[in-house]
Formats: structure tokens, sequence, C-alpha cells
């Protein structure tokens, strides 16, 4: 992962509302071409660091750099850098699309020559290039998500920040969305929030848990998968170290009387030799399956119940 | 400067495509051609006193400019309450938070954007007056001064509606709280009646005595001060009140 050319990076985010602290001491650094998944469950405090990240809402504590720029020393040139798409997009339904992105354009100091190349390159990244006359308000949901959407890269930022892009989409709309994303992902830097994991699994480099505003996981996508083991059953079973002595076992862990968990030497699969040995040994071999670890059990083990903040830093 | 201008063309663009502006662009005109015909024709039935004691600008003009007032002061909260609460309760904020443009040049934007609908309903008040000029001989100066005045006292309720607007996210709430703000400070000029000390202050801080030596063709200075302090009072609170909704 680069980390020469950092894009984004928060350092020690903290708000507080009254006595609330929606977001605790949240820290971190997106370097360009990555795409980062903000996870946590509802109220976590994933739409509060957005917020922040964008100038929407000004942390208690902390600072948030984009490109090197402070966004409290000069909002203004940090927020150039930038394009961010709330939860709720932010649209005006008595205009027409091109009427919208148009403004979006010049708000965003797009010169008035380059305006309609820049309305026309963002209607055809988001799908919006035969809406471009009608109202906004009268485009369904997920049109008017895509327009949200337009609006966040119609000056080509290099941080765009996506608070549930692919609500109210259909799936196929999802998939051309996510492409999209992966696409930008290339060149910006890309922070993106969802409920759906796979989405998070299918698009992300990265991924961050937030619970109780806190963060909880910090780790490159494929990080948790990278590790998978190995579980046996066997109706006659051998004793653990005739396993652990096999090649590509690291280790065998004794689950039941029948029941092996085996961790794996990434570089030698032992599962056919695990098979011809049962059969020559007349182990009776009953079972066989890779246990991954799935973001979904993460996020489950991370989000639900008390359980100590685990930071992990695969970068 | 740029960014003002653009959030004030996109302010008057929405402005002008809702139906509401034409409305009360509708409603207003037939009101105030309804005021200003039946200003002609009195003054034409009491024509024997014509150019004496009052002549026709002063009767025609100011009558018209001098119910202007009231019915701006009832329209001017509605052409505002949707500035900043809608944006609000919509999200639409977050476009102009995120964008790289100062609060400041939000503000202004906001306020120029309304301005142009107002200038519309000041640009259509100086034509009824107009109309008269081929047939009588008007005094253009005192039209002028009553028009400079309905501009600055517009200026004044745009700025304190905007305020308003700021401060809630539902526009309704919004156009009552900037009508009673409004009127209160309108009715300021009550209590300078009375024989107080405090009455020149009362006197002073009223919208509408400032009004009155414009719409008779008195040019203070003073007078204007007044107006243009007041307008960049609110907006000023109103950059205040959108700088302490980040934090």
């Amino acid at each position: 992962m680069a980390s020469d050319n950092i894009l984004i990076e928060a350092r020690g985010l903290t708000r507080r509302f009254g006595p609330n602290v929606a977001v605790a001491d949240l820290s971190l650094k997106l370097a360009q071409g990555e795409i980062l998944g903000l996870l946590g469950p509802n109220g976590a405090g994933k739409s509060t660091t957005m917020k922040m990240l964008t100038g929407n809402l000004a942390p208690t504590e902390g600072e948030v750099f984009i490109k090197g720029q402070s966004l409290r020393d000069d909002a203004v040139l940090a927020k150039q850098q930038l394009g961010y798409l709330p939860e709720q997009p932010p649209v005006y339904p008595e205009l027409t699309v091109d009427e919208y992105l148009r403004y979006c354009a010049g708000l965003h100091g797009i010169a008035s020559k380059a305006r309609a190349a820049a309305v026309d390159s963002a209607k055809r990244d988001c799908g919006l290039s035969d809406v471009g006359r009608r109202v906004i308000g009268n485009l369904s949901k997920g049109f008017q998500q895509r327009v949200g959407l337009a609006q966040a890269i119609i000056h080509r930022p290099p941080v765009v920040v996506l608070d549930e892009p692919t609500v109210g989409l259909d799936p196929i709309q999802i998939r051309e969305i996510r492409t999209l994303i992966r696409e930008l992902g290339r060149v910006h830097s890309v922070i993106l929030s969802s409920h759906i994991l796979p989405e998070i699994q299918a698009v992300c480099g990265r991924v961050m848990i937030v619970n109780r505003g806190r963060l909880v996981y910090d780790a490159a996508i494929d990080a948790h998968l990278g590790n998978p083991k190995l579980i046996v059953g066997f109706a006659r079973a051998p004793g653990s170290n005739e396993l652990a002595e096999m090649q590509g076992v690291l280790s065998a862990e004794t689950l039941d009387d029948r029941r092996f968990r085996l961790s794996l030497d990434p570089a030698h699969d032992p599962r056919d030799a695990i098979v011809a040995l049962a059969v020559q040994r007349g182990w009776g071999l009953q079972e066989l399956r890779l246990e991954a670890k799935t973001l979904e059990e993460i996020f489950v083990e991370l989000t639900s119940g008390d359980v100590q903040p685990l930071m992990r830093n695969a970068a | 400067m740029r960014n003002t201008l653009a959030i004030a063309a996109n302010e008057t663009r929405r402005i002008f495509v809702s139906p509401l502006a034409w409305a009360v662009l509708g409603v207003t005109q037939l009101i105030f051609g309804y005021i200003f015909a039946g200003a002609v024709v009195q003054y034409v039935r009491n024509s024997d006193m014509a150019d004496q004691a009052v002549g026709v600008s002063d009767y025609v003009g100011s009558g018209l400019y001098g119910s202007a007032t009231i019915i701006l002061l009832l329209i001017l909260p509605l052409m505002t309450m949707r500035l900043f609460s809608e944006e609000r309760k919509s999200g639409t904020l977050t476009l102009l938070f995120s964008a790289p443009v100062t609060l400041v040049e939000i503000v202004l934007g906001k306020f120029l954007g309304v301005m142009v609908f107002v200038l519309a309903i000041i640009g259509l008040l100086a034509l009824m007056p107009a109309s008269l000029l081929p047939v009588v001989n008007l005094d253009l100066g005192r039209l002028a001064a009553g028009l400079l005045g309905l501009l600055l006292l517009t200026m004044a309720f745009a700025s304190c509606g905007l305020f308003i607007s700021s401060l809630t996210r539902e526009p309704t709430i919004a156009a009552v709280g900037s009508f009673a703000a409004l009127l209160v400070i309108w009715l300021l000029k009550m209590p300078a009646s009375f024989d107080s000390p405090f009455a020149p202050v009362f006197d002073y801080l009223s919208l509408i005595s400032h009004y009155q030596d414009l719409i008779s063709g008195l040019f203070d200075s003073s007078d204007v001060v007044y107006y243009l302090l007041f307008t960049a009072l609110f907006l000023w609170l109103t950059v205040l009140r959108l700088d302490m909704e980040r934090n």
C-alpha cells in the first residue's frame, strides 16, 4: 500500500454532543488509490465522522488534513479537494439535472468554459445522460442518488466521501455504482460507509469498523481472509500430533474427541494429503472444511456486546 | 465574489421556478394596481385642487409606495422563509457547507438572490407612476427617493427574514417569526410617541420612521445608513448562526 501520497488524514477526531461522545479519538490515513470502507452498527458514529471529514461539523478535538491542508486553517482550500455525498442526496427537487450539476460545477470553482464538459462527463459516469433535462423531483430515488453522486465527483476531487451511496438503488444500479466507485478508487481516495457487508467486501481495499464512536478494527480487506483454518472430523480419530506432523499443517487444536482445527501454511495445501492419509490409515474422514472468518463474523464479534477494543493494523 | 454570484443566480432561479414567486408577484401586482388606480381616480375627482396643495407625484406616488411597505412587510417573510430552513430540512445545506465557499459568500449569495426577486416587485412599482409620464409632469426625484426607500426597507426585511430562516428548520415558523420580528421593530414607532426620554431612541430604531423622510422626497444620509446598518447586522448574525451550526 502506498503511504507516500496521503490524500486525507484525520488525527484524533473527537466529537461530543453535550455529554454524549459521538466519536472518540478516531484517526485515519488514506493514500491515493485506496478505497476505505467504514462499517458500524446504526449510531456508531459513521455519519458524524464523515461530516467532520468534509467540514460539515467541527470536531471537538483533533484535526483533518486534506492533501496536507488543514480543514480548520483554510477550509476553502481544503474543500476544493473534496467531494461529498451525504446520506440524503443534497439535490434541489425543483431544478433539472443539468441546471443542478452546472450550479455544483460553478460552486466547486470549475471555470464556466469547462463547465459543460464537466457536467457531461459526470452524467456519463453516473448514467444520467438521458435524464439531463428532467426535473430532479420527478426522478426516482435511485436516480436522485445518482445525481447526488454526480455532484460529488463533478470536479474530480482527489478525495471522495460517500455516505451509503447505494441506498435505494436497484441491483443493477448497485453494480454500476460499485464499478464506478472502483474506477474512482484508482485515481482518487474514496471513503464509503455502508451497512451492506458484501458491498464493502466487493469494493474496498481496506475496512474500518467503528463501534460506539471508537475505531475497533482497521485492516486490509484480505487480511482477515488470508489465514483460513481447516476443520477436520474423523470417525476414528488419530492423535493430534499425527496431524500436526503433516506437511502444510502448522498446528492442530483438538475441538472434541473427533474434530480438530488445523492452522495451515498458505504455501502447502494439506487437504489432499489428509484425505489420502485418512483412507490409508482408516480414520474414517467425516468432515473437511475451511473455516474462514468472514467480515460479517468479525463485524458481529466486534460490535455486539462489550468487547475490548481490538486494534489490528495490517497495513 | 464569483461564488456569491453563483449562489445568488441559483437562488434566483429556484425562486422563479417556484409557483410561490409567481403567485406573490401576481397578487401583489393586483393589489398595487388597485391602489394605484384608486389614487389616480381620486386625484382626478379632486382636480380643482390639483397642483396646489398636493402634487400628483405626491398623491399617487407616495400613496402607492406608502401602502406598498405594508404589503411588502406581509410578503417578504414568505419569500425569505425557505432560504435556509428548507435547505436544512431537505439536507441541501450540506452541499453549500461542503463546497469551497465561505459562510459570508453563502449568506450574501442568498441575500442577493432574494433581492433580485424584490427588485422585480420594485421595478413594477416604478412602472405604475411612470405610466402617467406622457400626460403629467412628475417629480421624478421625489419618486426616486420613494423607490430608494422601498429598496432599503426591503433589504432590511430580507436580511431579518434570512436570519430568522437560519434559526429553524420549518419554513412556516421562519415566516411567522420574521413577520413578528419585523412588525415589532416597525411598531417601535408606538412607544416613540409617548412622552418619555427614550422616545427619540425608539423613533430612531423603528423601521418605518426612516422611510417617512424618503417617501416625502427628503434624502437624509442618516436614514440610508440606518437601513444599511440594519441589513449588515442581520447578515452578520446569519453568518454567526451558520458558524455555530458546525460547532
